[in-house]
């Protein structure tokens, strides 16, 4: 049974004049008729579902709907066409770390951020301890949340989210948060939670992070789904390659194209790279003196062939 | 659905335990006086009266102050309730844009801190009213139903407002203006025996004077009102609890395209 269903769903927005506007500007702009409100579909006829354990990666420019879809399954936003069906709870992670109170304590914050995401108190109490250690905020407990870094909170929100044990996990552009320690500690529990059965959901401008993590792959362009697909190597060159030809696939044939134009590039952009590392060696070699010049072969050398490099030495020993 | 409402609230326990902490700890963090600043401004606005209106009306009314001072207290309750209420949704916009909870907990949770300040003054009102020697009765126990209709009154107008003010920014202006001219229509300071039959009558338009007279009636005349003021009491407090919630859940979701 999938945990989460989209059929056909189609998320509008509607803009227009209709934001941010006072009693005496609506009932002018009523009566002159010039109240204009425009419908805007941010997503359109996107059909997916996801099993338990799958982890699904939602490419796409700026624009693309990739947010909006989010808030579609997390409930905040109804579908105005099509139906998304959800089973499980869900701890959804948009935009980190708004929902924080700043003059609230880190310790506050965790319990109202539990309260919010529909935990009890009882399971907070429990989990509270290790939530402050995976974020590492143990001798922060008792500051308000406006002291502390940008990076320590974004840390807090994405601990309370993985620690409280969800069915369905939503991450918006999170994997990138603290600095690079965390960032692999992140990785690690991502990695973890997926094993035990979570299913995931992750958005996110790193095509890496997606390819690394994801077994499935939704595409989105426009608000149109452009594929959704459990190839996530192929679609995940196709994708690069697009991000550099902006050219949008139609079929099958376009994927494999762009996937190959994308490995041909890659291999290119390789090869070049080596070139002018090995002509700025020899280039050391030739006009260096002798000292930079031997360290210099020494380091090609190192690079290139350390079998040899070891072999000499034990010669020496 | 009341069934259902019950239950989600249950099940919501929690972040209305929550949410009540934090709304009272952000409004009182960094006032020196605390909670004490919300008893002493009714205090304050009910000795100005005081001293300013015993010379025109307040001769021929008996216990002047206690009559002064069940107008404050119901004011003051409703004002400062429905202008919390009010901004209640664009608040929390941060969270209600990114996390999906029911809307009106931050509503209720706001209502809460409200009604405590008003106990808080109620006791005042009682100290007041032994040395206005005003006679003590168990009728006073009725006053219950009076704060009750109150609070569910005032939860339903924060509803109601609260929507209007997520789709019209400028309802918190207008609302300002509306409570002064309301503070005059209450009959706060002044009696409405001195005003024709027919013009009486109108005064039972107006909920919050409705509340004012109850309290008036038990404690001053230490008369029970009829049963039928009481059902006007319970009609008006149903009336906006309906119209609240019934707006509240035919736009769920469109709040969020304005906030």
């Amino acid at each position: 049974m999938p945990v989460i269903e989209c059929s056909n769903v189609g998320i509008r927005y509607i803009t227009g004049d209709l934001k941010s506007i006072g009693f005496k500007d609506y009932v002018v702009k009523k009566l002159s008729g010039n109240y204009h409100v425009k419908d805007f579909w941010a997503d359109r006829n996107v059909t997916f579902s996801l099993e338990a354990g799958d982890m699904l990666g939602i490419i796409g420019s700026n624009g693309a709907g990739k947010s909006t879809l989010l808030k579609g399954i997390s409930g905040i936003l109804l579908p105005v066409e099509g139906r998304i069906r959800v089973r499980g709870k869900i701890a959804a992670l948009l935009e980190l770390t708004s929902g924080f109170d700043p003059e609230m304590t880190v310790r506050e914050n965790t319990y109202l951020r539990g309260a919010l995401l529909n935990y009890t108190e009882r399971f907070i109490d429990e989990k509270y301890s290790d939530i402050i250690a995976f974020a590492e905020l143990e001798s922060f407990q008792d500051y308000p949340l406006k002291q502390l870094s940008s990076g320590m909170r974004s840390r807090l929100a994405f601990s309370i989210a993985c620690l409280v044990n969800p069915d369905i996990l939503i991450l918006d552009e999170v994997l990138s948060v603290g600095d690079g320690a965390f960032q692999k500690k992140s990785g690690d529990k991502m990695r973890e939670i997926l094993q035990s059965g979570v299913t995931g959901i992750l958005v996110s401008h790193s095509v890496g992070q997606v390819r690394e993590l994801c077994n499935k792959i939704l595409w989105l362009d426009h608000g149109k789904q452009i594929a959704f697909t459990n190839e996530p190597g192929l679609y995940c060159d196709a994708y690069e390659e697009f991000l550099n030809t902006k050219k949008l696939p139609q079929s099958r044939e376009d994927i494999e194209t762009l996937a190959k134009d994308f490995a041909v590039r890659k291999e290119k952009e390789r090869a070049e790279r080596e070139k002018k590392e090995i002509e700025k060696l020899e280039q050391l070699l030739e006009n260096g003196e002798k000292s930079t010049a031997v360290d210099a072969a020494v380091n090609i050398l190192r690079k290139s062939r350390p079998d040899l490099l070891a072999e000499h030495l034990n010669h020496e020993t | 659905m009341i069934k259902r409402t019950f239950e989600n609230f249950k099940k919501h326990w929690f972040l209305f335990k929550q949410l009540v902490k934090r709304d009272f700890e952000s409004k009182y963090k960094g006032t020196m006086l605390g909670m004490g600043w919300s008893v002493l401004s009714p205090l304050m606005t009910l000795l100005i009266m005081r001293l300013v209106f015993t010379q025109f009306f307040g001769r021929n009314t008996p216990h002047y102050t206690t009559y002064l001072f069940c107008g404050n207290l119901v004011m003051s309750y409703f004002r400062e309730s429905t202008t919390q209420g009010m901004l209640s949704l664009r608040a929390n916009a941060g969270i209600i844009t990114k996390i999906n909870v029911p809307k009106y907990m931050f509503l209720l949770s706001r209502n809460v801190s409200s009604l405590i300040n008003f106990g808080l003054t109620l006791v005042l009102f009682f100290v007041f009213c032994a040395i206005d020697k005003i006679t003590f009765t168990p009728k006073m126990l009725l006053l219950i139903y009076p704060v009750f209709c109150l609070t569910a009154m005032n939860i339903g107008v924060g509803l109601i407002l609260s929507a209007l003010q997520v789709f019209f920014k400028d309802t918190s202006y207008l609302y300002s203006i509306f409570l002064t001219l309301l503070t005059y229509l209450s009959a706060i300071f002044y009696r409405i025996d001195t005003f024709p039959e027919r013009m009486q009558k109108l005064f039972l338009l107006n909920p919050v004077y409705v509340i004012i007279n109850y309290f008036r009636t038990i404690v001053i005349d230490m008369r029970v009102p009829s049963l039928a003021y009481h059902g006007l009491c319970l009609f008006y407090a149903l009336v906006f609890l309906l119209i609240g919630a019934w707006i509240y859940k035919k736009n769920n979701h469109s709040f969020i395209y304005y906030l």
